[in-house]
């Protein structure tokens, strides 16, 4: 079979398994009116499967930075950080998120994927060990693989089974980086950050915590989990995206260890790439300093949240362990979920679909994400539609 | 589990996938993990984690990139344990 051929048996087994499934994955967004309404087709929908968890991306005071920043900088930078793509800024991007996390130093990349992907592999490489979530995503598999280290998968959020890895690690357990997430982005769960740094203590090991659903969502000024859990001077590096919350593109990393400015160096994906956008960079800017002053709208999400977490589970679905912006409802089959999926397109709600074996445990789920800016009807709506398709989907 | 014999391993190994498939197939050390037993990814990472506490070895996941077959594993389980 070459290698055009393989593609071939790769697209038929997928429509051979997924016959019915198949508009649900990469659905054209014909017209985006606001944070919670979008035009596909001819149907107005409800979009309750986006990342834009404070509702920040029609803010008024984003666009006017992005459009200022195009008139006066131009479109594109057209090059690396490394070359002539090192704008003001980008500097004063990452002077300001490094404040915001009260850390020495920030590196800002072009994507939320490059950042985990150029993390991992300037700080791991052949001979080190990467002890990852076994829910890890896939920036985090990739920058793995890239790095050239060992790696070794925990069982989600179990903190027994990470000492059992790590003891068996031995002395190489001093260079292993631990990789965990703050927010898990298919079932929303939040990972036991007090007890995995505990662990990570005892075993001399360093740590990395991928904030990327969790920033502007949790702790009081929004930094994520760390901050929520109280332990911003125990996390070595922390990850973060600015495609979710933050309403752009790109990612970032920051720490207190001084190490980091020297991945700039030597992390092919910050260096071989262009750098964000004039526009990208000033928008993110804009809606850092929103995200931080944001309590009122982190309240309001979480408002909702609990509403709809609390409603489905009324209901009787299964979903995922703890309330949050993700409400996962886990179902037994691919063909459950896309009859609720159907159903709930039929209704002009617009979810996300998760086959296996890209969900977790061999399930089916239909990922609803929750922001600031629905209203208590537009959820009310949502719950009511899940309730009547309930009986259809469990037949 | 200290001297466990490369055969042995094998045998463990093809009890254990039997509980991995829902391929209703005789799993000899020939039987490739993909194409016979229709192991996908996910799977064949939560197989990883389980071989690793039965027999108490970290098995990096690079290094499952030549694994093709039931033997294949083996030999690299057996050759974990024996550094070990």
């Amino acid at each position: 079979m070459n290698l055009l051929e393989k593609l071939d048996a790769a697209a038929a087994a997928r429509k051979a398994q997924l016959p019915e499934g198949l508009a649900a994955f990469g659905i054209p967004i014909d017209e985006s009116y606001s944070a919670t309404e979008a035009r596909i087709g001819e149907r107005r929908v409800l979009m309750l499967g986006t990342n834009n968890y404070l509702g920040l991306s029609f803010s008024s005071e984003c666009r006017e930075a992005a459009h200022k920043a195009i008139d006066r900088e131009g479109t594109g930078t057209t090059g690396s950080r490394m070359a002539n793509g090192n704008y003001y800024g980008h500097r004063a991007l990452e002077r300001e998120l490094a404040e915001f996390y009260h850390c020495r130093e920030c590196i800002v990349f072009t994507t939320g994927y490059q950042a985990n992907l150029g993390t991992i592999s300037g700080l791991a490489g052949v001979g080190d060990v990467v002890l990852i979530d076994g829910d890890a995503h896939a920036s985090i598999y990739d920058g793995c693989i890239l790095s050239g280290a060992d790696v070794i998968r925990f069982r989600h959020n179990d903190v027994v089974d990470l000492e059992k890895r790590l003891r068996r690690l031995g002395d190489r357990s001093r260079n292993t980086l631990i990789v965990i997430e703050g927010i898990y982005s298919m079932l929303g769960d939040q990972a036991p950050l007090a007890e995995i740094v505990k662990l990570k203590n005892v075993y001399q090991s360093t740590l990395l915590l991928d904030e990327a659903h969790s920033l502007g969502v949790l702790g009081e000024t929004g930094q994520g989990l760390v901050e929520k859990a109280r332990m911003i001077d125990e996390v070595d590096f922390i990850t973060g995206t600015f495609s979710k919350s933050l309403c752009g593109i790109g990612g970032f990393c920051v720490s207190n260890h001084p190490q980091l400015n020297q991945l700039r160096y030597i992390s092919h994906p910050y260096i071989f790439t262009a750098s964000p956008s004039p526009a990208t960079i000033a928008s993110t800017r804009a809606a850092l300093k929103l995200l931080r002053d944001g309590y009122s709208l982190r309240e309001q999400l979480w408002r909702n949240a609990h509403q709809l977490y609390s409603c489905l589970k009324e209901t009787g679905y299964c979903l995922g362990p703890e309330p949050g912006p993700i409400v996962a409802v886990l179902l037994d089959s691919p063909k459950q979920a896309l009859t609720l999926w159907n159903g709930l397109m039929a209704h002009d709600i617009y979810v996300n679909l998760v086959l296996p074996p890209a969900a977790p445990e061999g399930k089916s789920l239909v990922r609803c994400s929750i922001n600031a800016a629905h209203t208590a009807e537009q959820i009310g709506r949502v719950c009511e539609t899940f309730s009547k398709l309930y009986p259809a989907v469990t037949q | 589990m200290s001297k466990i014999t490369q055969t042995q391993i094998t045998g463990l190994l093809c009890q254990r996938l039997a509980c991995f498939t829902d391929v209703e197939a005789e799993i000899s050390p020939e039987t490739n993990l993909i194409t016979h037993l229709a192991i996908d990814s996910v799977k064949l990472l939560n197989l990883i984690m389980e071989i690793e506490d039965q027999f108490d070895i970290s098995v990096p996941l690079n290094a499952l990139v030549d694994v093709l077959t039931v033997q294949d594993l083996a030999n690299l389980i057996y050759k974990i344990k024996s550094s070990s």
